[in-house]
């Protein structure tokens, strides 16, 4: 998002665009998320919690799919910085969403290296096998489409992420067998990364 | 000129990321060889060894450490970059899910030699199950006393923690790293001071890349002539080099420094030439940053010093080839694309071109420019490059600049036929001006 007066605002997403989160319901960590972070925050020097700013961003996201103004009030608490601060940091990186997503999050890289294999393609089919376009969820709440940069394993072209996983070599032919893959046995739906030698060896 | 894989020897091979395998090829005797060294020998070996840094810039690693300030009372730091966002680029991911070890053992050595007791290893948040990988090899290496306190008895204690990101390219710059780190923005500060002076929370720091550290151990192991002679004069040791894109066979490749760019892409040990029989049109040598190299000026050792002369860089070594199917100003526009929506915001020449470089590119892509939109595009990558607070704003304008040099041609056909006449086969279906 440019600041200058002749460029027209509107035209997308950018870091420096600010965006007031919604309230959302109360948030706490569950017991368990609470005692990883009191783990992790012990990384850090004690004067130095911020730190712990990212992971406990991630656990929220882990617990609650998204991140909302209570949550990220009650990130600021445990880590005694203001809400603001918590906020910078949300609205900054973009794996972090303050609005609801799809139980499956498809990230299609479109950079360089995939473009040239067929990702565009890619997001073409899984757009219209969908019936979304990219950036939107569908209307069942169960997959939502993203265009995302290099995700660092361009030799393995056009690479999806889904979620915390990956999925490599994805041809458009077969995005829309993907998709009902997704639906009927989730994740392990993926090929996941292709130097796991010992889960493709079944061991 | 190939060269037996020494980093990746064995990341093939079921379990190679275990510790048990890890102490079988002679695993942490480069540790045990260093914690019995004063650590200055340590940097002087690395010096001598004259490894440099693998992560984009590289500089020197012996000469980065000797900048760490000596005489304070403060804590000193690792960084471990592992943000690998460079577009082209993943080679360290192979190193941390097969041999994560290495890695780790690089860290406590690195810490050794610069008297710090803690190295945060960075990794970019889309690696999540790199991370598992290392995180599990990181209780394997503390159960077996390799890190925590008094290491194998040498009264030497390290710590080493991964730190996860959240989605920036600039995260990889290194002072927006220990930003991020500090749980901030990656936005980068204003250099001097260095991060060798003040890094992470103000205290002295070094900033290595993943492949960087993971060479310390074999340095220390088997000492600095045996890394020398490996490369050309200057560019020593095993280089892991990520080739993609329009060729046969793409893939992380370890090979010394004296292989030409040409083998790398048409040897039969590497990526085999062009996939579909077609004709190479260009290639981007190290990541979506550096400048364009055409198909004559490929036959050079594909070291620091050899791509610079051919007028690239060989930054993270992450080659693109390309094909004639391949649009230039298509792909100004994708890269174009990722720099803008990588840009940080901080400085206004960066925040503001990038966003006016990606407009003016998709209005020629979509037939609807004029033949001064070119100078315009010269005018705007110009005020763009050199004039920005980090290298990113230099990496922005690049891929304008070089597409503008050597296919200006192509340019002025958009212009003259209204469109882009060289629309492959792999590309949206509808015009360019349908992407968003
Ligand atoms: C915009 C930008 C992005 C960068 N991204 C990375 C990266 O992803 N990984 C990396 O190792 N270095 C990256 N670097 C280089 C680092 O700033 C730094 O030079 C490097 O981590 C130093 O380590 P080395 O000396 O071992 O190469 C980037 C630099 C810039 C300007
Ligand atoms: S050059 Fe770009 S990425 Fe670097 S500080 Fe300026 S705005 Fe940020
Ligand atoms: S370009 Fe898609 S993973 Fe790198």
């Amino acid at each position: 998002m440019s600041f200058h007066p002749k460029m027209p605002y509107g035209t997308g997403w950018h870091r420096s665009e600010r965006k007031l989160a919604e309230l959302g319901p109360e948030f706490a960590y569950t017991p368990e998320n609470q005692a990883r972070f009191d783990a992790i925050v012990k990384r850090y020097p004690p004067e130095h919690r911020r730190s712990a700013i990212l992971p406990a961003l991630h656990l929220v996201q882990a617990q609650q799919g998204y991140i909302t103004g209570h949550a990220m009030t009650f990130v600021a608490g445990q880590i005694g910085c203001t809400p603001a601060d918590v906020e910078d940091v949300v609205s900054y990186y973009t794996m972090f969403f303050t609005q609801p997503v799809g139980t499956y999050v498809l990230y299609v890289c479109r950079t360089l290296s995939c473009a040239l294999c067929g990702a565009e393609r890619l997001t073409e089919a899984l757009e219209e096998k969908l019936g979304i376009r990219a950036g939107q969820t569908d209307a069942t709440g169960t997959f939502t489409l993203l265009e995302v940069e290099c995700l660092g394993a361009c030799d393995r072209a056009p690479v999806v992420m889904v979620n915390d996983e990956w999925h490599e070599c994805a041809r458009p032919e077969d995005a829309a067998a993907l998709v009902d893959a997704l639906r009927e046995r989730g994740t392990a739906a993926l090929t996941g990364c292709h130097l796991c030698v010992e889960r493709r060896n079944g061991q | 000129m190939t060269m037996q894989p020494i980093l990746t020897q064995h990341v093939r091979e079921p379990n190679s990321f275990t510790l048990d395998f890890y102490l079988r090829h002679q695993g942490y005797e480069g540790l045990k060889k260093a914690l019995a060294l004063p650590p200055n020998d340590i940097i002087e070996m690395v010096k001598q060894s004259g490894l440099r840094g693998r992560g984009g810039a590289g500089f020197p690693t012996g000469m980065k450490w000797q900048f760490v300030l000596k005489d304070t009372p403060k804590p000193k730091y690792i960084a471990c970059n592992a943000d690998e966002s460079e577009p082209g680029t993943f080679k360290d991911h192979v190193l941390m899910e097969r041999n994560p070890h290495l890695l780790i053992e690089g860290c406590a050595i690195a810490c050794y030699a610069i008297g710090a007791k803690v190295a945060y290893i960075y990794i970019r948040g889309e690696f999540y199950h790199v991370q598992l990988a290392l995180e599990r090899a990181l209780d394997e290496a503390y159960a077996a006393g390799w890190l925590g306190k008094n290491i194998q008895g040498s009264g030497f204690d390290c710590d080493v923690y991964v730190h996860r990101g959240a989605g920036a390219y600039e995260a990889g710059e290194e002072t927006a790293l220990l930003e991020s780190l500090e749980g901030k923005r990656a936005q980068p500060r204003i250099k001097p001071p260095f991060p060798a002076v003040a890094g992470l929370y103000g205290c002295p720091t070094a900033v290595n890349n993943v492949e960087t550290l993971c060479n310390v151990p074999l340095i220390v192991k088997n000492g600095a002539e045996w890394f020398t002679a490996l490369g050309p004069e200057k560019n020593g040791g095993p280089k892991l080099y990520c080739i993609s894109g329009h060729v046969a066979r793409p893939g992380v490749y370890e090979t010394s420094m004296s292989t030409t760019m040409k083998d790398l892409v048409f040897g039969a040990d590497f990526a085999q030439g062009m996939a579909n029989g077609r004709r190479l049109k260009a290639v981007i040598p190290g990541g979506s940053s550096v400048p364009i190299l055409l198909p004559d000026q490929l036959d050079v050792p594909a070291s620091f010093d050899g791509i610079q002369k051919a007028g690239s860089l060989l930054g993270s070594a992450g080659a693109i080839v390309m094909d004639d199917t391949t649009c230039m100003v298509w792909l100004a526009e994708n890269l174009l694309h990722f720099y803008q929506h990588e840009s940080c915001g901080k400085c206004t020449p960066c925040r503001e071109g990038t966003d006016w470089l990606l407009k003016i590119l998709r209005r020629i892509e979509r037939g609807e420019g004029e033949m001064r939109d070119l100078d315009l595009l010269q005018s705007v990558a110009d005020n763009i490059n050199g004039k920005t607070l980090c290298a990113f704003g230099d990496a922005a304008a690049t891929p304008v600049l070089t597409t503008l040099k050597h296919f200006r041609h192509e340019f002025e056909a958009h212009v003259r036929e209204g469109g882009c006449p060289l629309h492959a086969g792999w590309r949206r279906r509808g015009t360019a001006a349908a992407a968003h």
